[in-house]
C-alpha cells in the first residue's frame, strides 16, 4: 500500500487529485459545463409546465436575499443545514455514511422541548442544558447505528435511514401523550396536537441588522465550522479519521480502532444533528413547538449541503447559506404559479453536477499516470 | 393477560386475509429485493432501489392515466426505475463517484422531481382487476394468498426462476458473481468489471421499477408521493436478511411483508394498539431482524467496494 494508493482510495474527497494532470482552465470549464448544465435543465422544467424562469429566478432572488427581512431568514434556515452538515463532514471523512440526519434531528429538538418545556430553572441555564441534551441525543440515537455496525456488521447506511422513521413516530408518541411532551394547555392557538412552546426565557437570543434578524445560533455554527475544519486536519484525531476513511487495514496497521474511532465519528456526526434540532427549537421554528412535521426535511437538505460542498467544512458555510437561499426563495415561487418542489431538483442536480468534474479529473488523472509508468518502463 | 395476548395472535395468524394481504405487501418487496439481490451479488449496494421504486411507481401512475392500460403502465414502470439505474450505474461504476452518495442523491432527486410533476400531471389511476386462478386458488390459506390477488402480482412469479437463472445458470449470471466476490481476478479473466456491475445495476433498477409500477397498479391504487417511504431499503433489509440467496430474499420479503399486514390486520380484527408503535413496527422489526441475521451470512466479498484497475 503506497501513499499514491491512499489518495486514490480516497472515499471522502471522491477524487480530488493531489497532483494535477488537468490544466486549471479545463477544470474551470468542466465547472462551468456542470452547473451550466443544471441552470439549463431546471429552467427546461420550469418551461414545460408553461412558466418563465426568468421571473422564477427573480421570485427566488426576492424571496432569499432582496425583500425585506429575508437574508435573515435565509441565515436562520441556513443555521440547522450547516450543523447538519458539519455532522455528516465528520462521519464521511471516516468513510461513514450517516443519512440519518433528520431522525438525529427530531430527537435533538425532543430533547429541548423536554427540557424548556417540562424542567424548572433559569432560562440560561435551560437553554444552554437543553442544547447539550440535544446534541448529546441526537449522538446516542446515531450511537445506536453505531452499535449495530461495528457489533453486528449493519451498515449505517440501512440503519440510520431505518432509524428516521422510528424517529418520526417516537415524536408522534411524544406530542400525543399527555404525561410526555404534549400542550395541555386548553387555549392554546390551534386544535393541532403540538409540545407546550418553549417558554420566553429558554428563547435563543436574536441579532438584528437592518431590519433582518437572525439568532445567535448561526454565529455559533460558522465558528463551529472553522472549528471542525482545524479539528479534522490539525489535530491526532482529525488525522485518525482520516486514515480510517482512506482505508481501514491501513488505519488498523499504524494502531488506529475502526471501532473507536468510527464509532466515535458516528456519535459526533449524530451529535451535531440533535445540536440542529435543538437550535431550531430554541431560535423559533415552528413557533418553538415541536410538531410531527418539525424537521421539514433539513436534515436531508443539510446533508446535500455536505455533499455539494465536498466534505470541507468551511466551503459548507456558503453551500448552507445558497441551499437556504433556495428554500426561503422558495416561499415567494407562489405567484410565478411554478411548485416550490423545483427547488428541491435544483439541490439535488447541483449535488449529482458538482460529482462529474472531479470524477473525469480522476480518470484522466489514472490514464496520465499510466502512461507515464509504461513511458518510464520501456 | 398472556392468554389474552395468545387469544389475539391466535386470532391473526389464522386470519387468512392476513396472509393475502402479506403476499400483497410482500410482493412489492419481493420485486425490489430480487433486483437488489443482482446489483448486490456483482458488489454494489444499489441504495437508489428507493429512488427506481418511486420513479416506476409515478411513470406507472402518469402512463396509466394517459393510456388507461395497466400494461403500459407497468412498461413505463420499469422505464422509470431503468433510468434512475442508469444514473446510478454510470455515475459510481463509469465516473467512480461513490456508490452512497450517488444514491442517497438520486433518490432526494426522485422525490423532488416526481413531487414537481406530480402537482402538474397529478395521474388517477385505478387497481388491476383480481385474478382468480382456478384450481390452485382454491388450495387451503395457500391458494387464496398466492392465486387470488390483482394480476400483475402474477408476474413476480416467472421473474423467481428467470431471476435464479440468470444469477446461477447462464454466463453473465456468473460474471455478475466473479465481480462481486473478486473483481481482481475477474478483471485478470478478461471480464469488464464495471461494465457488469453497471448492468447488474439495470437489471435491479427495471425490477424495482416494475415493483414501483405495481405498488400503484396492482395494490394501492392510487399515487401518492409518500408511498415508497423508505421501503426500498426494507428490500435492502430482506436480501441481507436472505444471506444474499435468492429463497432467502424471497422470504425476507415475505416476512417483513407479513409484519405490514399484522400491522394492518389489528385494527380490522378489534384489536386496538398505538398508531405510532404500530407505524414504527416495519422498521423496527427491520432493524431488529438485521442486527441479529448480518453477522451470520457471508457477504459477497467486494460488497461496496469500487474497482479501479491497478488498487486492491
Amino acid at each position: 500500500m503506497t501513499e499514491k494508493d491512499l489518495v486514490d482510495m480516497d472515499i471522502a474527497d471522491v477524487g480530488i487529485p493531489r497532483r494535477r494532470y488537468t490544466s486549471g482552465i479545463e477544470n474551470m470549464l468542466l465547472y462551468v459545463l456542470s452547473i451550466g448544465g443544471v441552470l439549463i435543465i431546471s429552467a427546461l422544467l420550469v418551461a414545460v409546465t408553461g412558466n418563465s424562469w426568468q421571473k422564477v429566478f427573480m421570485a427566488l432572488l426576492n424571496g432569499a436575499f432582496l425583500a425585506p427581512g429575508r437574508w435573515g431568514d435565509t441565515l436562520t434556515i441556513a443555521t440547522p443545514m450547516l450543523l447538519v452538515a458539519l455532522g455528516m463532514v465528520v462521519g464521511v471523512r471516516a468513510g461513514l455514511f450517516n443519512i440519518g440526519q433528520e431522525g438525529q434531528l427530531l430527537m435533538g429538538a425532543m430533547a429541548m422541548a423536554f427540557v424548556g418545556t417540562k424542567l424548572e430553572g433559569p432560562g440560561v441555564i435551560l437553554l444552554v442544558g437543553g442544547l447539550i441534551l440535544g446534541a448529546l441525543s441526537g449522538g446516542a440515537y446515531a450511537g445506536l447505528a453505531a452499535m449495530m455496525r461495528y457489533k453486528r456488521g449493519v451498515p449505517e447506511v440501512i440503519s440510520t435511514l431505518l432509524l428516521v422513521f422510528i424517529a418520526f413516530q417516537i415524536v408522534g408518541y411524544a406530542i400525543t401523550t399527555d404525561w410526555l411532551l404534549r400542550d395541555l394547555d386548553p387555549n392554546r392557538p390551534n386544535k393541532a396536537v403540538t409540545s407546550a412552546s418553549l417558554p420566553e426565557g429558554v428563547h435563543l437570543p436574536v441579532i438584528r441588522v437592518f431590519g433582518n434578524e437572525f439568532h445567535i445560533g448561526f454565529v455559533i455554527s460558522v465558528v463551529l465550522a472553522i472549528l471542525v475544519a482545524y479539528v479534522l486536519s490539525r489535530t491526532i484525531w482529525g488525522f485518525k479519521l482520516r486514515v480510517l476513511g482512506h482505508n481501514v487495514k491501513v488505519a488498523q496497521m499504524i494502531g488506529v480502532g475502526a471501532e473507536r474511532v468510527g464509532s466515535l465519528a458516528l456519535i459526533v456526526s449524530g451529535s451535531f444533528a440533535g445540536f440542529a434540532g435543538a437550535v431550531m427549537l430554541a431560535g423559533g421554528s415552528s413557533n418553538f413547538r415541536l410538531t410531527t412535521g418539525f424537521s421539514t426535511n433539513i436534515g436531508w437538505q443539510g446533508l446535500l449541503v455536505a455533499l455539494v460542498a465536498r466534505t470541507n467544512p468551511v466551503a459548507a458555510i456558503p453551500m448552507a447559506v445558497l441551499f437556504a437561499a433556495l428554500r426561503t426563495g422558495a416561499g415567494f415561487l407562489a405567484s410565478t404559479g411554478v411548485d416550490r418542489k423545483i427547488v428541491d431538483v435544483v439541490q439535488a442536480l447541483l449535488v449529482l453536477a458538482l460529482l462529474i468534474p472531479p470524477a473525469i479529473q480522476l480518470i484522466r488523472e489514472r490514464r496520465s499516470a499510466r502512461a507515464a509508468a509504461s513511458e518510464g518502463a520501456s | 393477560m398472556i392468554s389474552d395476548i395468545l387469544t389475539a395472535l391466535t386470532d391473526i395468524f389464522t386470519s387468512p386475509t392476513m396472509y393475502s394481504s402479506a403476499v400483497r405487501l410482500g410482493g412489492f418487496l419481493a420485486f425490489a429485493a430480487l433486483g437488489e439481490l443482482v446489483a448486490e451479488k456483482a458488489g454494489t449496494i444499489n441504495i437508489s432501489v428507493e429512488g427506481s421504486l418511486l420513479a416506476g411507481a409515478f411513470a406507472g401512475a402518469v402512463s396509466y392515466d394517459v393510456t388507461g392500460s395497466t400494461w403500459i403502465g407497468l412498461f413505463f414502470g420499469m422505464l422509470g426505475g431503468l433510468l434512475v439505474g442508469i444514473v446510478q450505474a454510470n455515475m459510481s461504476h463509469r465516473l467512480s463517484a461513490d456508490q452512497f452518495v450517488v444514491g442517497i442523491t438520486a433518490n432526494v432527486l426522485v422525490v423532488g422531481l416526481v413531487g414537481y410533476f406530480n402537482g402538474v400531471l397529478d395521474p388517477m389511476t385505478r387497481r388491476a382487476s383480481v385474478l382468480e386462478v382456478p384450481f390452485l386458488s382454491e388450495i387451503p390459506v395457500l391458494g387464496p394468498a398466492l392465486f387470488a390477488q390483482t394480476w400483475p402480482t402474477y408476474l413476480l412469479y416467472p421473474l423467481i426462476p428467470l431471476t435464479w437463472w440468470v444469477l446461477y445458470k447462464s454466463r453473465w449470471g456468473l460474471e455478475v458473481r466473479a465481480v462481486g466476490e473478486n473483481p481482481q481476478a475477474a478483471d485478470v479473466s478478461g471480464i469488464d468489471v464495471n461494465k457488469r456491475r453497471r448492468e447488474a445495476i439495470y437489471y435491479g433498477a427495471i425490477l424495482a421499477g416494475l415493483g414501483g409500477a405495481f405498488l400503484v397498479l396492482g395494490q394501492v391504487g392510487s399515487f401518492d408521493t409518500g408511498m415508497v417511504g423508505g421501503r426500498g431499503f426494507i428490500a435492502i433489509a430482506a436480501v441481507y436478511f436472505g444471506g444474499w440467496t435468492l429463497i432467502g430474499t424471497l422470504f425476507g420479503g415475505l416476512l417483513f411483508g407479513l409484519a405490514d399486514a399484522f400491522r394492518l390486520a389489528l385494527p380490522v380484527l378489534g384489536y386496538r394498539l398505538n398508531a405510532h408503535s404500530m407505524a414504527a413496527l416495519p422498521y423496527a422489526l427491520t432493524l431488529l431482524v438485521m442486527y441479529f441475521i448480518t453477522k451470520e451470512f457471508r457477504q459477497p466479498a467486494a460488497l461496496s467496494r469500487p474497482f479501479v484497475r491497478g488498487l486492491r
